[in-house]
């Protein structure tokens, strides 16, 4: 399946129909929120009880911010995809919607944010959809106004897939330029289906208690859904295969054993205890018999 | 949008220098009900900008919701506060979390650029000459 990025810029690509089978894909609402599960985990916000104001960077059609809701918090939405933003509006999405470019700036005011949150959404900064775009310049704007809106100490979780090294690389080196401290954690690395790779920011300077949290699935620790199908499906190929190939070698070694003298004088053995006449054992006992006889 | 989306909203436009606090001009605008948390409350205030929040309940037609300066801390967060309707905590979360603004324009204050709100989303798009 081809990555969408290739195929237009993000505000055409999810038009009408797009979003709304995005949206309806029962596949898609499961894993978008197992992403948001972990992203919030990843944010760490500390467990008072008390609801936090988010952002959620590339909503979409509200399907991430649907978790941050069931947690309790309350939640601002940035989407470049009016088509996307309408979906949310049907399905009645508690958080503010608000149509913006990312790549343009987030356009708040300074320090007035806990946390903030990304599914799928900053690789498409990595592309240069119109003349006047320059994707450098776009993560700079980006982050740089990302470090500006959040509270000091609160942390930014993006969920990405980066198209190769190089744009991970360009991702994590202009969030470090903003002011960012931290790194990316990957989940399930071995794995080319459930491999999942979240940015994790801190906003201020780094400390020994920031620590980067641990991916999962690492050093083959447990295996995530995925995994399992996987190896259970190779397993089985393999077993198949060996089976049908010790089949033959069977045949061709019984084959290949044959009636040797030594069957033929334990035979003649056999007959004289039973009472039959049998010729004596001589030189020529088993030996081949000549052409013309 | 809810007000309290407009009172962190500031212009990205090119030429602005703060950039906030946005005009409201609302022309629709609806109230949804939502649960009162004052602990939510009180972590937000200290990040709000009263006088621009005034400014917006001013502008959907609500001047008397709240006073003109912010109300000192041991009035909103009395005890049981939360319970007496028409308390300053509630008419803050009325304000902030209950109404929506359903159609009008954000303007910057800096250089007019009017942000349009369809079906309560504002369009902060910029053109290419303004990023």
């Amino acid at each position: 399946m081809p990555r969408p990025e290739f195929q237009a810029p993000p505000d055409v690509f999810y038009n009408e129909s797009e979003a709304r089978k995005y949206t309806t894909s029962s596949r898609i609402i499961e894993i978008q929120s197992r992403i948001s599960e972990r992203a919030l985990e990843l944010l760490a916000l500390p467990n008072d009880g008390v609801p936090k104001l988010l952002l959620d960077i590339g909503c979409g059609s509200g399907l991430s911010g649907e978790t941050l809701t069931e947690h309790g918090h309350h939640w601002i939405g940035y989407d470049i995809s009016k088509s996307m933003l309408d979906v949310a509006l049907e399905r009645e999405t508690e958080g503010d919607l608000l149509l913006a470019d990312m790549g343009q700036g987030l356009g708040l005011r300074p320090g007035v944010i806990d946390g903030a949150i990304s599914i799928s959404a900053i690789q498409w900064l990595c592309n240069a959809d119109k003349s006047s775009h320059d994707p450098r310049l776009r993560l700079k704007a980006f982050f740089g106004s990302l470090y500006r809106c959040l509270a000091r100490g609160a942390r930014a979780v993006l969920q990405f897939y980066a198209d190769n090294v190089k744009q991970s690389e360009m991702i994590v080196t202009f969030a470090m330029r903003a002011g960012f401290a931290g790194g990316v954690v990957v989940d399930w690395p071995h794995s080319s289906k459930a491999k999942k790779s979240y940015l994790v920011l801190t906003c201020g300077p780094p400390s020994v208690t920031t620590s980067l949290p641990k991916g999962k699935g690492e050093n083959g620790e447990g295996c995530s859904d995925d995994d399992d199908n996987e190896s259970s499906g190779e397993d089985g190929d393999r077993t198949v295969g060996i089976y049908e190939r010790n089949r033959p070698k069977k045949r061709q070694k019984t084959k290949k054993n044959g009636k040797g003298k030594d069957w033929l004088l334990r035979k003649k053995e056999q007959m004289r205890r039973r009472g039959h006449d049998v010729p004596a054992d001589t030189k020529y006992t088993g030996r081949k018999r000549k052409g013309y006889f | 949008m809810r007000l309290l989306t407009h009172n962190m909203l500031a212009s990205n436009v090119r030429g602005a220098t703060t950039g906030y606090p946005l005009t409201l001009e609302a022309t629709n605008w609806c109230t949804k009900e939502v649960e009162l948390n004052s602990d939510f409350i009180r972590g937000l205030l200290p990040k709000i900008d009263w006088r621009a929040l005034v400014a917006a309940t001013r502008a959907v037609g609500l001047p008397e919701l709240l006073p003109e300066e912010q109300p000192p801390e041991e009035e909103i967060f009395a005890d049981g506060a939360a319970d007496v309707e028409g308390s300053a905590i509630r008419r803050i979360h009325h304000a902030l979390l209950e109404v929506h603004v359903q159609e009008g324009s954000l303007v910057c204050p800096d250089t007019s650029r009017c942000f349009p709100i369809n079906k309560g989303i504002p369009n902060m798009m910029l053109h290419e000459d303004e990023v």
